[in-house]
């Protein structure tokens, strides 16, 4: 889509990727969605920030082919703007947090129904305000009486799971409505992970930040300590040396390729074929404990910093990673070619929870499972930042949208981050890891852009003149992607939702937050 | 169909590895005795998520991989609080996971043991205390022992397991 045709005044930001940002009235706010939902514009997201003055901010991003960030002033006094969610269905669950965070209203939203608040603090405290600290401490006795939507007729009942899961994983609750074994509707609700940190962040000072921002959720921590790194490199035109961007990105590779085995493993697992899980988790534990030894954290936490990285990987290093790039790539080749083969988990795997091109384009499905479902957009290509922009990356996807794509696109994703790692380790410039440390730039606000492996992981960052973060808002593709699971249970058994959830693997936290 | 599946596992063979645990624990054997001694049985631990980052999930799930082989010694994992004699919680306790946490150790029977995995489990950590967080999970529950970490490494639980099954469950007393 063509910036012009928009008609707004919006002009080009400095960024690693083509972004333009400007201020709208009320009306444009509409007229910009629309525009841009007719023109399959796909809502990156929205949050709300409230101003020195009082007044509040809404914002908005899209992707057009480029990134659009749009800012919608309040008059003074005012908390209500435009409802967008019946153009974008993903921005519901937003504009509701921006409800709950800030005391905001979309004004015709059909679901206004708390999201972040569990009334665990009560209706009328908004912690983004900029009068509270965040730190107030509310009595836990408020009555949480949340609405979900009830299925009435012949023998519909409905399951309640969570928040407390029986494995190992996040908490969240789903209520399922079935008719014998058969999803006749599923709804989540989320928000039981969320501990304040978008207040947490405005305690902080810029470059400090990028160690919280790794901890939005933990399987993604170099995905959100880049993205967040970006923004605050962008607002202070910090440059970094090209040796850095390359393990950026050698870094970002190595934590796909952990995710994605660590998902088939399980996937295989919860289809009943625990092989999967043994022989991938044995490959997943051996990616992080080289992390461990060449980027000091098995996750490699902390290991992007604002203006680089924290530390060199020598020649040797380099060579192990590559060895052992060799022994993934065959090990998985030949578990892909035995997970192909077996009939009994291509049964489970395949026509189950699918989500066709069109309604993931109507959800705004994003990222690995996008791709899954025919979305063909990847950060790593649209807005390439270095080394991404002068390497040839090949996106993977499927037109099905089932369970059986998602395992597919993972397999694809990971041999082409071997290829990219490999190529990374080929290129490497040689010289510094890290520029000069800034330890307070002028004020603004900047925006950083990363794929991780779940899908593009957004940062609006605002630093004031002293150097402290005044807002600072991280987004993750989770938010796009978990209203979709409830349509993809739909006509399912209920058996097949831990498996369908799986195949997404999702964050709760990341979403959360 | 079989013949692939078959070689793989042949070729990968046994790669658990010896538990680099206190020196006295070296022997899986003597780990798995230790605890039917103290138990009478295996022990079962019932994880549960109070608002972490995921971090100490990833680490918590690693234990069951072919290396560390939790399961071979007798530790395992359960759905439900009632099978369950170790709560392991993770995450500053977001206030809306505090009901749920307090039910689950209600949940539990008696004599229980309850770990708190990582540094926000032991005072918030780097989220702190604030209107959604309590901070560490003494806030909530009495806390038996702490495990540091962000997140801390599989072994480095292990060994906390190990700990706070010998010093808690030894005097079977079921106090509360």
């Amino acid at each position: 889509m063509d910036i012009a045709n928009l008609e707004l005044d919006v002009s080009a930001m400095p960024a690693e990727f083509t972004l333009f940002r400007g201020e709208v009235s009320s009306d444009e706010w509409s007229t910009a969605a629309f525009a841009i939902a007719e023109d399959h514009g796909r809502l990156v997201s929205l949050w709300g920030n409230q101003r020195g003055d009082g007044t509040f901010v809404l914002s908005s991003v899209y992707d057009i082919g480029a990134l659009i960030w749009l800012d919608l002033p309040l008059a003074k006094g005012s908390i209500s703007y435009p409802d967008i969610s019946g153009l974008f269905p993903s921005a519901n669950r937003l504009q509701r947090a921006v409800g709950d965070l800030l005391g905001l209203e979309a004004a015709g939203a059909a679901d206004s129904r708390p999201w972040l608040n569990h009334r665990m603090w009560p209706a009328d405290y908004f912690p983004l305000r900029k009068a509270n600290s965040g730190k107030e401490e509310f009595a836990d006795d408020l009555a949480d009486d949340y609405q979900f939507v009830q299925v009435l007729g012949d023998g519909v009942h409905e399951i309640a799971v969570g928040p407390v899961h029986a494995g190992i994983i996040e908490p969240g609750h789903f209520r399922f409505s079935v008719v014998g074994e058969k999803t006749l509707r599923l709804e989540e609700r989320l928000g039981y992970t969320h501990k304040g940190v978008d207040k947490a962040f405005e305690q902080l000072f810029a470059v400090d930040g990028y160690r919280l921002a790794g901890r939005m959720s933990g399987d993604s921590t170099v995905a959100y300590a880049w993205s967040y790194c970006m923004s605050l490199e962008n607002i202070w035109n910090w440059k970094l040396p090209e040796r850095a961007t390359w393990l950026r990105a050698i870094a970002l590779e190595r934590e796909r390729i952990a995710n994605h085995l660590g998902d088939l493993g399980a996937l295989g697992n919860d289809a009943g074929f625990a092989f999967g899980l043994s022989q991938f988790m044995r490959l997943k534990e051996d990616v992080l404990r080289l992390n461990k030894k060449l980027f000091s954290h098995r996750f490699m936490m902390d290991y992007i910093c604002p203006g680089g990285v924290e530390r060199d990987v020598d020649a040797d290093g380099l060579a192990v990673i590559l060895a052992q790039c060799a022994v993934v790539e065959e090990e998985v080749r030949t578990l892909q070619k035995i997970y192909d083969d077996h009939s009994g988990l291509q049964d489970r795997f395949m026509t189950t929870g699918i989500v066709t091109f069109d309604v993931a384009t109507k959800l705004g499905l994003t990222g690995m499972a996008g791709r899954a479902s025919g979305i063909i957009h990847d950060v790593r290509i649209d807005a390439s930042c270095a080394p991404y922009s002068k390497m040839d990356v090949h996106v993977s996807s499927r037109e099905t949208g089932d369970v059986c794509a998602r395992v597919d696109v993972r397999f694809d994703e990971l041999f082409e981050s071997l290829r990219l790692i490999r190529n990374l380790i080929g290129n490497l410039p040689m010289g510094a890891i890290r520029t000069e440390y800034v330890e307070r730039g002028p004020e603004g606000s900047g925006a950083g852009w990363i794929e991780g492996w779940r899908g593009g992981i957004f940062t609006a960052l605002y630093v004031d003149s002293k150097g402290q973060i005044s807002r600072c808002h991280v987004h993750d593709p989770s938010w796009q992607n978990w209203p979709v699971i409830e349509y993809a249970v739909i006509g399912d058994i209920v058996p097949d939702f831990p498996l369908i959830n799986k195949s997404f693997n999702l964050s709760y936290s990341g979403h959360d937050r | 169909m079989m013949w692939p599946l078959i070689r793989q596992i042949a070729k990968v063979g046994i790669v658990t590895e010896k538990r680099p645990v206190a020196q006295e624990m070296e022997n899986p054997k003597e780990i798995h005795d230790e605890i039917l001694k103290i138990l009478g049985r295996a022990l079962t631990i019932r994880e549960v998520d109070a608002g972490s980052c995921n971090g100490c999930e990833l680490e918590l799930n690693a234990l069951g991989n072919v290396y560390y082989n939790l399961e071979g010694l007798g530790i395992k994992f359960v759905a439900s609080p009632r099978h369950a004699d170790m709560l392991l919680v993770t995450g500053p306790v977001a206030r809306s996971m505090s009901h749920a946490l307090a039910v689950t150790n209600e949940a539990m029977p008696d004599p229980k043991i309850v770990v708190a995995v990582g540094d926000c489990a032991i005072n918030g950590g780097i989220f702190g205390t604030s209107y959604a967080s309590l901070g560490g999970v003494s806030k909530a529950l009495k806390v038996d022992l702490a495990i540091p970490g962000c997140p801390p490494e599989p072994i480095v639980i292990l060994e906390g397991i190990l700990t706070a099954v010998r010093y808690r469950m030894r005097p079977r007393t079921g106090e509360k």
